[in-house]
């Protein structure tokens, strides 16, 4: 009838739903989103130029700073990645407690993703519920390394520190607490009729489309393909747990949601079983006191709570610093399927879809 | 009695003239150091892409009109609920007639997909 | 008294608007403490506690607050809508509340010759007069999206229009089915209709004989005051704030005691037209008023249990919701209700 114009407005980066400093240029006819433009950058660092600058053992540090909410995963990745580079054999103690860490770390981002999603739809109480329950794993953190964000909890050959006593007895009374914590959490929304229509049918990717935009972690899972780097290549201590990979079958918004709320339930299951078999022995393993990897480059992915984090570092064998450091970052690579999640979708799923990839800006621009 | 509505009309008097004291009053009390980005309109601490006074297609615009139908129905619901108990059985049935038009046009704009106006 | 005072009962009547509008700044002060500490301790902690006892005058401590706030307006914005945008929005919530008995009626303890109802007016088409004046609110709500000129308040805008086209229907069917019971639409007669008991121990309320109305009035209540899971203009999650975005100072705080009152409003409606109004037992007659603030009251707090318990809905499935479900229950409604009535006499 009349000639009507497409509505461009500026999703961020300063938007309370845009989880940091994403910016989503959204092109709207009325409140349908018709094209979209995901702008990111506003925190970079220059992470990895940064590595390559820094003794192999300082960069555990800043592996802290990507995924911020995540920073044992980070440390997990990356020390990985240099005892692969170096063939260092780690001790099974240092193996287990690593395990627990970055379990409890999955359960402490995955609190993080369920507030602030739940949130995001406009379940506010969810939020501080599931910041309550993140607050207990901060302080199981606080009382192994001092931390409570940024933890440095690890180091090549194994770890800093042993588990201080009693702390495996509090993590055992945590897992206690979660559990029916998690089913109040689903009371909440699960069967919620308003959360099932907000959720159902919103952003759905099939499962080949998933692999093919490179998702991995509960987003691809949530597409039903069963990929999980616990199970597909075992690192840690992951081998000798017996869990389970939840998947999804629609591939929506919903079934990210389940898949997520179910690793909470499979991350207790492997922190008690990592607990039951907690092997004496030392920490350590055989490391040279200057960290200097051999010439030569690998690829080594985990597991982390928002997908596959890999790291690709290269040593010349004669500096004291990577040669080439990168990051193959999940966030990152989770985000190129927003524009195509959110197109033709509404104004109010474009929180809901950016929240359902769960995505933290520090991972993303680096 | 129309003065009966005196009152409300003195309420609203009150109500818009407390409105407008707070306001101007804030105004008053208030600091005011204005500049130029200040003054920009919010959107996401990024300069304005375009104006907000462009015309935008409301999708729901065959709704308002059709509830600006229904909503002169409801309007002739009220002194027919009213006056039920004298009308009785043939203001029943006329509001029966009178509603069987209105479902017919509901129904068609159902099947017509103007109430589909999100696809 | 001085020849040139008007007579007393026009002072009793001034009197009475005048503690009626302070009740109503006081109760949506109220409402705005109560709300966060019911929403506080619905989320396990402890709430506002350090302005008074318990908080209680944080909603005054903000107001100061919001008062010595500078007030912006974006420089693109059409200058007098603007303003008054939340003039409307106040002045409608406000108004509103004019018709809803609250009591009995008084003599001032003997002071005046003739008893004043506890109400500031009492007019013939009191529901009509809502129906209206609540209607009226949305125009401050779309004139401030508009006028701020500003995407974000814009699509705020839009979606409180969106939002009105899909409960106001019902909201007017649900009205008219319980006109249709009391046969009045002044809500004193429709309130004093309903007293009695069945059997000695049901009130004649109209929630018992309009159960659906009731459910449709109150979800419709909902969407009326933007309240979450219908606060669609304002979902902070997605619109900022919603058309209210660029309001700032005392602006602002004008539309959030619009919100209150609003919600007041609505909670005094449904109770005199469901819940019996001031009518009790127990209380003696110059009391009853407190009826009438209990079930105001219990109604509130349904509300704000009901806005920290679920998500948001989406603006195009309230409106479904709305055309699809809520419209043709309440039609079915209000004809079972006139076949019945003339069934049963």
């Amino acid at each position: 009838m009349f000639d009507t114009n497409e509505l461009v407005i500026n999703m961020g980066p300063q938007h309370p739903s845009t989880h940091g400093v994403l910016r989503v240029i959204l092109r709207l006819d009325g409140e349908r989103v018709i094209g979209s433009d995901v702008v990111i950058g506003y925190l970079h660092r220059g992470v990895e130029k940064l590595c390559e600058h820094r003794d192999w053992a300082q960069i555990v540090l800043i592996t802290d700073r990507m995924d911020y909410v995540a920073a044992a995963s980070n440390n997990l990745g990356y020390v990985e990645t240099v005892e692969k580079l170096m063939s260092i054999e780690v001790p099974r103690r240092a193996r287990y407690i690593r395990t627990i860490l970055a379990e409890l770390q999955r359960i402490a981002s995955h609190c993080l993703w369920l507030g602030t999603h739940a949130m995001d739809i406009g379940a506010m109480t969810v939020f501080l519920y599931a910041f309550r329950e993140r607050e207990l794993v901060l302080d199981l953190f606080e009382e192994y390394c001092g931390a409570r964000l940024t933890y440095n909890a690890m180091r090549v050959g194994g770890l800093p520190l042993d588990i201080p006593p009693g702390w495996d007895r509090k993590v055992r009374d945590f897992c206690d607490i979660l559990g029916p914590k998690v089913d109040e959490y689903e009371q909440l929304l699960t069967h919620n009729r308003i959360w099932l229509e907000r959720t159902r049918g919103v952003g759905v990717i099939p499962g080949e489309d998933a692999v093919a935009i490179g998702l991995s972690g509960p987003p691809l899972r949530g597409s039903g393909i069963p990929r999980d780097v616990r199970k597909d290549e075992p690192y840690a201590a992951y081998a000798e747990f017996d869990f389970d990979i939840p998947i999804g079958a629609a591939g929506d918004t919903y079934d990210r949601y389940l898949v997520r709320i179910e690793e909470f339930r499979q991350s207790v299951r492997i922190i008690r079983q990592a607990l039951d078999g907690l092997p004496e022995g030392p920490i350590l393993g055989k490391v040279p006191r200057l960290i200097k990897p051999p010439a030569g480059e690998t690829y080594h992915a985990i597991e982390a709570p928002k997908g596959e984090l890999g790291y690709f570092i290269a040593s010349d064998g004669k500096s004291n610093t990577p040669y080439r450091f990168r990051v193959r970052p999940p966030s990152f690579c989770n985000l190129q399927a927003l524009s195509r999640l959110i197109k033709g979708h509404l104004v109010a799923d474009v929180v809901a879809l950016i929240g359902s990839l769960d995505i933290v800006l520090g991972e993303v621009d680096r | 009695m129309l003065t009966s509505y005196v009152p409300i009309f003195i309420f609203i008097v009150i109500a818009a003239a407390f409105a407008a004291f707070t306001i101007v009053f804030a105004r008053l009390v208030s600091a005011q150091k204005p500049n130029a980005i200040k003054l920009e309109p919010y959107e996401c601490g990024i300069e304005a892409a375009g104006d907000a006074r462009d015309r935008y297609s409301i999708r729901y615009y065959l709704i308002a009109m059709l509830f600006v139908i229904f909503d002169v129905e409801t309007v002739f619901m009220f002194p027919w609920a009213v006056s039920l108990g004298k009308l009785a059985v043939f203001g029943l049935i006329e509001m029966l007639l009178f509603l069987f038009i209105l479902v017919v046009g509901y129904f068609y704009a159902w099947r017509k997909g103007a109430l589909e106006w999100q696809l | 008294m001085p020849a040139w005072l008007p007579p007393p009962a026009v002072l009793a009547h001034l009197g009475l608007i005048l503690v009626v509008f302070n009740m109503l700044v006081l109760s949506a002060a109220f409402m705005v403490w109560m709300e966060r500490k019911v929403c506080a301790y619905i989320q396990d902690r402890n709430g506002p506690n350090r302005v008074g006892f318990e908080g209680v005058l944080q909603p005054f401590a903000d107001v100061i607050k919001l008062l010595f706030k500078e007030e912006l307006r974006p420089k693109a914005a059409d200058a007098l809508l603007f303003a008054i945008a939340p003039v409307i929005s106040a002045a409608a919530a406000f108004a509103a509340f004019a018709v809803i008995p609250f009591g009995t009626s008084t003599t001032l303890w003997g002071l005046l010759d003739q008893p004043i109802p506890l109400q500031v007016t009492d007019v013939n088409v009191a529901v009509l007069v809502i129906f209206a004046i609540t209607s009226m609110g949305i125009y401050g709500i779309v004139l401030a999206g508009w006028s701020s000129n500003s995407k974000y308040s814009l699509l705020g805008g839009l979606r409180s229009s969106a939002q009105m086209i899909s409960y106001e229907l019902s909201y007017g069917l649900a009205l008219a089915a319980v006109i249709m019971l009391a046969g009045s639409l002044s809500l004193r007669e429709i309130v004093l209709n309903q007293a009695g008991t069945w059997w000695g121990f049901i009130p004649r309320w109209y929630v018992f004989l309009q159960p659906i109305g009731f459910l449709i009035f109150m979800t419709a209540g909902v969407a009326e005051t933007n309240r979450a899971p219908f606060d669609f203009p304002e979902a902070e999650q997605e619109l900022v704030a919603g058309y209210h975005t660029e309001y700032s100072s005392m602006s602002f705080a004008m539309f959030f005691l619009a919100e209150y009152v609003n919600m007041v409003t609505v909670s005094a409606v449904a109770t005199s037209l469901f819940l019996g109004g001031w009518l009790g037992p127990f209380l003696p007659d110059w009391l009853a008023w407190v009826w009438f603030l209990v079930k105001v009251f219990l109604i509130l707090f349904f509300y704000v249990w009901m806005r920290w318990t679920l998500p948001r809905y989406r603006y195009d499935q309230l409106m479904e919701f709305g055309w699809k479900y809520l419209l043709p229950v309440a039609v079915l409604n209000l004809l079972a209700t006139a076949a019945l009535i003339l069934w049963i006499g």
